[in-house]
């Protein structure tokens, strides 16, 4: 349902990666060093099915993902997985919020066209009649010194994880 | 029965005389006996829903989330086009042109009204602020904030979007805006009780037409409103966990 990305869609100089997604399998990703501001004042919201699967976006979703609604609605999650997001932070928050709790953490998401943004994303699953029917994100623009000590941080955790993977 | 109605105590004062003439209103057109009582605060008001006391009720969208999943309301309607929206602003001559450049002790002049200074602090966060590292200055109107900034007692403050468009010129004229949120799901809605259950249908029948006469356009327009829209329970639901991941903080 998500295939590579595409050099058309790549806005200035980019590298390949290929990363691998759970249960989907390889995805070719290609990386700029464009990072797109986060807007003032806005919330960039999404919500998903239990398996991850993107059911509804906002505006400020579209506008900062680069995608339109048609190609995220029914995509899953990650479609915006960045290549230097470390394994566990997403294992965290799935386990987290399948647990029924709500998860918050600082991420890196990667854009159609290459370029990525940094949000600091409140995850919440939606408990309906006691039962968990999907999850909510919910983004908003983060403290920059938070992010930058998550960059060496997750650089570490991401060269670990490599190191694993090669054993 | 006389059912028991309030209005969030974050209603602006002007239209104090609007909410009694609504409930005059409302209780012709649903046949009923309601009777309207403003509470002081905040904390009058959760006592008040606590011990239920409150049937039908203006509700802040901070005390949804408590209203509808713990206390069986149902939302009925929201203003037409009125979602509620902060906007953070400084003195015109003040030298700070982002929020970023905030430091930490900054003095921010807020109000009780817990869905504005909620998204406010939001706004506040790029700069690394959060309700430990500001000094908060618990204003009673948003033209008490406008005051403490003009008198120097604030770099800050929080206002309602509505509020501070609706501030006198001379005063508009010496604030800046720095950010105003783009929120747009966030709103007040009227909402009943479990006691007003059998009431629901007929509650949004006469609320939805209220703008299809000249009565009730003048009944709204004492309310500051131009009609009222639909609640769909999903979208409440959608707004009280949007709600919860804003007030979520860790540990
Ligand atoms: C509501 C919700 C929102 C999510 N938002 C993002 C996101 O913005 N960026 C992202 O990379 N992953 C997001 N995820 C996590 C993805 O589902 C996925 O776990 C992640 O991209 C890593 O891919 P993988 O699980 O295939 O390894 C979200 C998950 C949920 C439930």
């Amino acid at each position: 349902m998500i295939g590579d990305m595409h050099p058309g869609d790549i806005l200035g100089e980019y590298h390949e990666e290929v990363i691998q997604l759970y249960g989907l399998g390889p995805r070719k990703v290609l990386v700029t060093e464009r990072e797109a501001p986060y807007p003032d004042g806005r919330l960039i919201v999404s919500r998903t099915d239990t398996d991850g699967i993107i059911t509804h976006v906002n505006r400020s979703f579209v506008e900062m993902s680069g995608y339109t609604e048609a190609e995220l609605v029914g995509a899953p999650h990650s479609i915006l997985r960045h290549p230097d997001m470390p394994r566990a932070a997403f294992k965290d928050l799935w386990e987290t919020i399948e647990a029924g709790k709500i998860w918050q953490g600082y991420v890196k998401n990667l854009r159609k066209d290459g370029g990525f943004y940094w949000v600091k994303a409140t995850v919440i699953p939606n408990v309906r009649n006691g039962e968990i029917v999907g999850y909510t994100s919910v983004r908003r623009k983060p403290d920059r010194r938070k992010v930058e000590e998550c960059i060496p941080l997750y650089a570490s955790m991401k060269a670990k994880e490599e190191e694993e993977v090669a054993q | 029965m006389t059912y028991q109605f309030t209005v969030s105590p974050d209603f602006s004062p002007d239209y104090i005389s609007g909410w009694f003439i609504f409930n005059t209103w409302l209780q012709r057109a649903l046949g009923q006996s309601i009777h309207l009582e403003m509470m002081d605060d905040f904390q009058q008001l959760h006592q008040a829903i606590e011990e239920d006391r409150v049937d039908l009720i203006y509700a802040n969208p901070y005390d949804a989330s408590m209203l509808v999943r713990e206390k069986g309301f149902t939302p009925l309607v929201k203003p037409r086009g009125g979602s509620d929206e902060a906007v953070i602003a400084v003195r015109a001559d003040s030298g700070i042109d982002k929020v970023e450049s905030l430091p930490p002790g900054t003095r921010v002049a807020t109000t009780d009204d817990p869905d504005v200074h909620l998204m406010g602090m939001i706004m506040l966060e790029p700069a690394g602020l959060d309700q430990g590292s500001v000094e908060l200055k618990q204003c009673g109107s948003y033209v008490l904030v406008a005051k403490a900034l003009l008198q120097g007692a604030c770099e800050v403050g929080i206002f309602l979007d509505k509020a501070f468009d609706e501030l006198s010129r001379p005063i508009q004229s010496q604030l800046r805006p720095l950010v105003r949120s783009e929120i747009q799901v966030i709103h007040h809605s009227l909402m009943a009780g479990p006691r007003l259950d059998s009431e629901v249908e007929e509650l949004q029948r006469v609320l939805l037409a209220m703008d299809q006469d000249p009565r009730g356009r003048n009944v709204l327009q004492g309310l500051g409103l131009v009609g009222w829209e639909p609640v769909e329970e999903e979208e409440a639901e959608f707004m009280i966990d949007l709600m919860e991941t804003l007030t979520y903080s860790p540990g």
